[in-house]
């Protein structure tokens, strides 16, 4: 039996691991449970999070407070990447098959990788935390730094935040409308293509937002996009695609059991979580939290 | 009139031709577009035939060629068991995860493929005793191709264009017995149920049962391609089976067209041949592909074929009129 100062590092660093990966799987369970598209450039737009934050702690001084400047600024300009794709192309193929809707999304895969290397290189880019979160403190004999318990204080702030704008607005309104019924809505006059787009940029704004705030925990590479896909992927469909207290059940659950499957079985531990997520599919397609669809 | 020349009898004579006026490259290229045709003609019996989207086809693609592969390599058994054992081997895993996949429809079929794809990935990428983990297996040995030397003219070839020719004549046999299939009452059914599922059902149909068959049959014929392209890649690797090998073949089958049955065969020539076209310019492959993917969803959602066919239709109405 290990001791309890270690079990409890490891649950802390699942932990930590959780609450980025919440940030992203949240952005693609509410673009899937209003759009119904799964969007496979969602991690892409994680990786331009990161590259776009490097670019500007690059430009207004590493190392500085400015850091959180930048990691808005990043996570605004992803936003403004996914609202252009949206309503440029991907608003044109919503009567179309799903699998067009996926292959498209695919296609934009290849295209923001090859772009991101063009523009920043192969090689490893990092950026170093902001000043005021550089210390540590200990905790039952583990050391946290603050920068990770700010992330983990940060990832039920915007559960909190996603919750009152779904249900404490007119917007939230409209969107849980739209997702129960999106013809009844349009037909009730309500501009169904304009949430779809607000939906969207929503969404690329907090997979940009978690990119840029992996920076100071994780380097930066090419690949980190097809990585992190299939992780949020994996996560979404535990908790439930759509469903935003479903997607932070699936974060949380998949940290652990990444923290300690790697205790247990030290070599497959990934295979843990796939397994994990094809027994989801197979009991509750919808997921832990999610509802059936109706169609 | 141009209906009468039988184009696939011609195809294939041209292409067994192409070791002796080709060099090295030409039949490396080859060997590629057959084997690749296959994969995506056995796709297309889910998504053109049956209308299964599966975002895991490569699944059965790794399975065949580790399955090829570890029989010749750590076995020592010879090809003629390995390549059917392959593709057995392939079918049985796919009617184990297509017991499941069936079940779900739509997006949710698409995710639960996804999934099983990649637990598949992750043994082959972790089980360091038997697949060689990461590192894959390399060098996996050539069929023994000496009989070969028996028949005039084939024994002086390297080796490499001998292994052409055995890889387009199984391809020819695979390609032959998919078209049964597909033109068979089997056949016929899945169209039924691509059409309309409910009133499949209706009158009488056991949709789930057909639907796992032809999951079974396509991850049969995946898992043959996968045992020839381990060997024509002198190895097999975890990525045979990761999920953006499952999006290329889905890719090839959209390109070429997939209301044709020789559509994605087409897809795999072109993707093949503009691949090594574009990648001896640039090394940005990928961008061209995300690119010409984009276009085609837009302006051609038939694919090349249904793009032909559709204008070939409009020369002879306009010849008519």
């Amino acid at each position: 039996m290990p001791e309890p100062a270690f079990l409890f590092g490891q649950f802390v660093g699942g932990l930590t691991a959780a609450m980025f990966l919440f940030m992203i799987a949240a952005g693609l369970s509410l673009i899937f449970g209003v759009l119904r598209i799964l969007n496979f450039a969602h991690g892409s737009f994680y990786m331009f999070g990161a590259y776009l934050a490097w670019q500007f702690m690059r430009w207004l001084g590493p190392g500085t407070e400015y850091f959180w400047l930048a990691a808005i600024g990043a996570a605004t300009g992803v936003a403004m990447i996914g609202v252009a794709i949206e309503r440029l192309l991907l608003c044109r193929l919503y009567r179309r098959e799903e699998l067009y809707q996926l292959l498209f999304t695919y296609g934009f895969v290849l295209i923001l990788a090859d772009i991101a290397k063009i523009v920043w290189g192969t090689q490893q880019l990092s950026v170093s935390r902001p000043p005021s979160l550089s210390g540590s403190f200990e905790i039952l004999g583990t050391t946290v730094p603050h920068y990770n318990l700010f992330i983990i204080l940060l990832g039920p702030s915007i559960a909190l935040a996603l919750w009152l704008l779904m249900h404490r607005t007119g917007v939230g309104r409209l969107i849980r409308a739209a997702v129960l019924d999106r013809e009844m809505l349009g037909a009730l006059g309500a501009n169904v293509g304009g949430l779809y787009t607000i939906m969207f940029g929503v969404g690329s704004f907090l997979a940009g937002l978690g990119g840029a705030l992996v920076t100071p925990v994780k380097s930066i590479v090419p690949g980190m996009d097809v990585e992190v896909i299939v992780e949020v992927f994996i996560i979404v469909v535990i908790g439930g695609l759509g469903s935003l207290w479903g997607t932070f059940l699936g974060a949380f659950v998949f940290g652990q059991v990444l923290a300690f499957g790697i205790l247990i079985m030290p070599r497959f531990s990934i295979f843990s979580v796939f397994a994990l997520m094809a027994i989801i599919l197979i009991w509750r397609p919808w997921g832990l939290l999610g509802r059936p669809l109706s169609r | 009139m141009i209906n009468r020349i039988p184009w696939v009898l011609v195809i294939f004579l041209v292409a067994l031709w192409v070791p002796w006026y080709g060099s090295r490259f030409y039949t490396f290229l080859a060997t590629d577009i057959a084997i690749l045709a296959l994969f995506a003609l056995s796709l297309n019996l889910l998504l053109g035939y049956t209308g299964l989207v599966s975002f895991g086809h490569a699944a059965y693609f790794g399975i065949g060629a580790y399955t090829s592969a570890i029989l010749m390599k750590t076995h020592g058994v010879p090809f003629a068991v390995s390549f059917p054992a392959a593709g057995v081997m392939a079918a049985a895993f796919a009617l184990v995860f297509g017991y499941f996949c069936v079940r779900l429809t739509k997006i949710y079929f698409a995710m639960l493929t996804l999934a099983f794809a990649q637990i598949v990935w992750a043994i082959c990428f972790k089980w360091n005793d038997v697949t060689g983990g990461e590192q894959g297996m390399p060098n996996v040995p050539y069929p023994d191709m000496s009989w070969m030397a028996a028949i005039p003219g084939l024994g002086g070839l390297r080796l490499g264009d001998q292994f052409y020719l055995l890889v387009l004549v199984l391809v020819a046999l695979a390609v032959a017995a998919l078209r049964r299939i597909v033109s068979s009452p089997f056949g016929r059914m899945l169209t039924v149920i691509r059409e309309n599922p409910e009133r499949a059902e209706f009158i009488g149909i056991n949709v789930r049962r057909y639907q796992l068959a032809a999951f079974a049959v396509a991850g049969f014929f995946a898992g043959l391609a996968g045992a020839l392209f381990g060997i024509f890649n002198r190895g097999v690797f975890p990525d045979f089976a990761y999920w953006t090998k499952s999006a290329e073949v889905l890719i090839m089958t959209i390109l070429g067209g997939m209301g044709h049955f020789w559509g994605p065969a087409v897809g795999a020539m072109v993707l093949t041949l503009l691949n090594q076209q574009i990648t001896s310019y640039t090394e940005y492959w990928p961008l061209i592909l995300g690119s010409i993917l984009v276009v085609l969803l837009f302006a051609f959602p038939g694919g090349i074929v249904g793009a032909l066919v559709s204008a070939g239709r409009r020369l002879t109405r306009r010849g008519n009129a």
